[in-house]
């Protein structure tokens, strides 16, 4: 279970760095970088955190994974979770923020 | 190494749901006092509600009582918990509802404005947030100044035993922290980590509770000689298989039941308490009836995309599971298993022994959260009572106090040991940190009842499991990290050996067996009427000793004997 720091987007900003609970995340040479993935808890803190939709979240292959790639655009209203799937297909969630979960 | 001094009229350690909530109850309430809130990282996202919550599980809908609440908790628990503690934990459950609705967190309510429960103590929200809100209001108070990644390591102590603040180091740099204050509000969480973890790869930390929370509190108060309770009730939770994501929300949020290969219902055959709807998941397993699922086949399209949203609110993992595969709940029955063993006070009973004041058995410290023990099912909204108890106590106690002053032999003696471990070794180490916790993981889940042996322990192998616990802190006293970073992970690592070694003393005092799964003990397969008391334990000259203590029943108030 992790996250990854796309390098290209990553613009060196450092907040994914103050929100980690477990403070894996480093800016080094000006880019985000992890510690150790292994280490990581899969709480998309940084993923939600990141402006420039750095980071995603993916399923490892022991959690039973399938390559698919997961980014959250956090705004004041929702949260819009994309989900991009190896074939190519990408679908997109929103949450909105004042709503309540059913259950 | 830089040397930081701090000094405040209350410490609060650890800025989770209690130490957070602590923290904005004495701005509110005691706005002349100084407060000093400290984490290992940053409160926005720290503890255990990083991810969000999907719900607030322990709240008094109308028609029932605190009372009943506390009914609840006892028999979930066989017995095993504090009347007085429940009680005054589910008085407070509405009003800090109500303030954190005011702090901005969404609450779903009906057209006439009335909450909307899910059963007759939860209440359906949008949680995803929440620390955020919990943080935001933090930060805005003006009496709290906020210590952000520094790893508490011990309490500081004056002669006679009280508790007079604490030492940590950075994370980030090589800094040592002396924080002195007048009370100290311990509320760093219970512990994860012990046991060998559901994917102990690639995926170490995919758990229930936070790998982060390792049990400091736990250790830093066997340290200084506090007393604990009720380790041997064991929390283990019963998750969607891989995602580790909770099961409640569809089990209570959609009504699925559990079957198991052949589609049986069979939770009829092992009763209802939390520990047995994990046992029969094991039991079904064991029979050669497994996997288990969650029957949420045939749930219609709507309700899928609500659990979609909900999961995404608390544990994203699952959400993207069931998209990936194309398996949603509507089409697939949802496997669930049981994670490895936690101890923690938020949902079992262990952690400080505290009267009803939130007052442990050191005189300046008390315990807030998933710390405390003896009061279980506070879930998040019970960990921000105590920490408004634990806060007023503080406060009051400190009002009696001077502002301490450390013994320069004291703070020499700490430098000089911090300084030692930071120093490289003479040679090239045999064992790291990393390594020595993968041990104390595969001794604990073969030894001590882990997932291997399905939870289930004998007295012979408790005693391997003490011997070797015993050689992996004898190991663990040579290493020596080359950073701050590595630094925090050594005294994590000695911080949940200790509590290994108490949890297996616990775990050989209860000689029955209470809780299935909880506590299995094979050499005690029944109850024994004899052991409706508390184990308690205290580090006494280095050895752990056992204290059996009678129950707190209805009407009863426990009190300290300083």
């Amino acid at each position: 279970m992790s996250i990854s720091i796309e390098p290209e987007k990553c613009i060196g900003c450092g907040l994914c760095t103050e929100v980690c609970p477990g403070n894996l995340l480093q800016v080094k040479a000006g880019k985000a970088a992890i510690r150790d993935v292994r280490d990581c808890w899969g709480c998309t803190a940084c993923v939600k955190e990141c402006p420039r939709d750095a980071i995603f979240y993916y399923l490892s292959a022991d959690l039973g994974g399938a390559g698919g790639r997961l980014y959250a655009h956090d705004t004041a209203v929702s949260l819009t979770w994309q989900l991009r799937l190896p074939d190519g297909s990408e679908q997109e969630i929103i949450v909105a923020k004042n709503k309540a979960n059913a259950y | 190494m830089e040397v930081l001094d701090k000094t405040a009229d209350v410490l609060i350690v650890g800025g989770g749901a209690a130490g957070c909530y602590a923290a904005i109850t004495l701005a509110a309430e005691h706005p002349e006092l100084r407060v000093l809130l400290v984490d290992k990282a940053g409160i926005k996202r720290s503890g255990c509600l990083a991810a969000g919550v999907n719900a607030l599980n322990a709240y008094i809908t109308p028609g029932h009582s605190p009372e009943d609440y506390a009914d609840y908790a006892a028999k979930d628990a066989a017995g095993i918990v504090r009347d007085d503690l429940l009680l005054t934990m589910s008085r407070g459950l509405n009003e800090v509802t109500h303030r954190m609705e005011e702090l901005g967190l969404v609450i779903l309510k009906d057209e006439r404005g009335q909450y909307v429960s899910r059963g007759w103590r939860n209440l359906k929200i949008n949680g995803e947030n929440i620390k955020l809100l919990l943080a935001a209001a933090v930060r805005k108070s003006q009496n709290v100044e906020v210590l952000e990644q520094v790893s508490v390591v011990d309490y500081l102590q004056a002669d006679d035993g009280s508790v007079t603040g604490a030492w940590g180091v950075g994370v980030r740099q090589e800094k040592l922290y002396f924080l002195q204050a007048k009370a100290v509000i311990c509320a760093t969480g219970g512990a994860a980590g012990l046991y060998r973890p559901n994917h102990p790869g690639s995926s170490r930390h995919k758990m229930w509770y936070s790998p982060f929370n390792t049990g400091a509190g736990y250790a830093m108060g066997l340290r200084a000689g506090a007393e604990m309770t009720t380790f041997e009730m064991r929390f283990i939770a019963l998750r969607c298989k891989d995602t580790i994501a909770p099961t409640g929300t569809l089990a209570q949020g959609v009504g699925a039941a559990q079957v198991n290969a052949a589609g049986e219902r069979y939770q009829h055959r092992y009763g209802n308490t939390t520990s047995e709807r994990l046992y029969a998941v094991v039991s079904e397993n064991l029979a050669g009836r497994g996997p288990c699922y969650l029957e949420t086949e045939g749930i219609t399209e709507e309700q899928q995309a609500s659990l979609e949203r909900a999961y995404l609110n608390m544990a994203p993992a699952q959400t993207m599971k069931w998209r990936e595969t194309g398996l949603g709940p509507a089409s697939a029955n949802v496997e669930v298993e049981g994670s490895e063993p936690y101890v923690v006070g938020g949902h079992t009973a262990s952690g400080y022994w505290i009267d009803a004041a939130r007052a442990t058995t050191l005189p300046g410290l008390f315990a807030a959260g998933d710390v405390a023990g003896g009061c279980p099912q506070k879930y998040v909204t019970g960990a921000f009572v105590e920490g408004k108890i634990a806060a007023e106590s503080a406060a009051a106690y400190a009002k009696g106090q001077r502002q301490p002053a450390l013994p320069p032999a004291v703070r020499q003696r700490i430098m000089a040991r911090v300084s030692a471990l930071l120093k490289p070794p003479a040679a090239s180490p045999l064992f790291t940190a990393a390594g020595l916790e993968e041990a104390m993981q595969q001794v604990m889940d073969e030894y001590a009842g882990g997932i291997t042996t399905g939870y289930r322990y004998t007295e012979r192998q408790l005693d391997l499991a003490a011997k070797h616990i015993g050689r992996l802190t004898r190991l663990s006293e040579d290493l020596r990290a080359a950073d701050g970073y590595e630094l925090v992970q050594l005294f994590e690592l000695q911080e949940r050996l200790l509590i290994c070694r108490v949890l297996i003393e616990h775990l050989k005092a209860r000689r029955e067996t209470r809780w299935h799964s909880f506590a299995e003990n094979l050499d005690y397969p029944g109850k024994d009427p004899a052991l409706e008391k508390y184990v308690n334990s205290r580090l006494e000259a280095g050895k752990v000793k056992i204290i059996y203590r009678d129950l707190v029943k209805r009407g009863e108030w426990y009190e300290h004997q300083h």
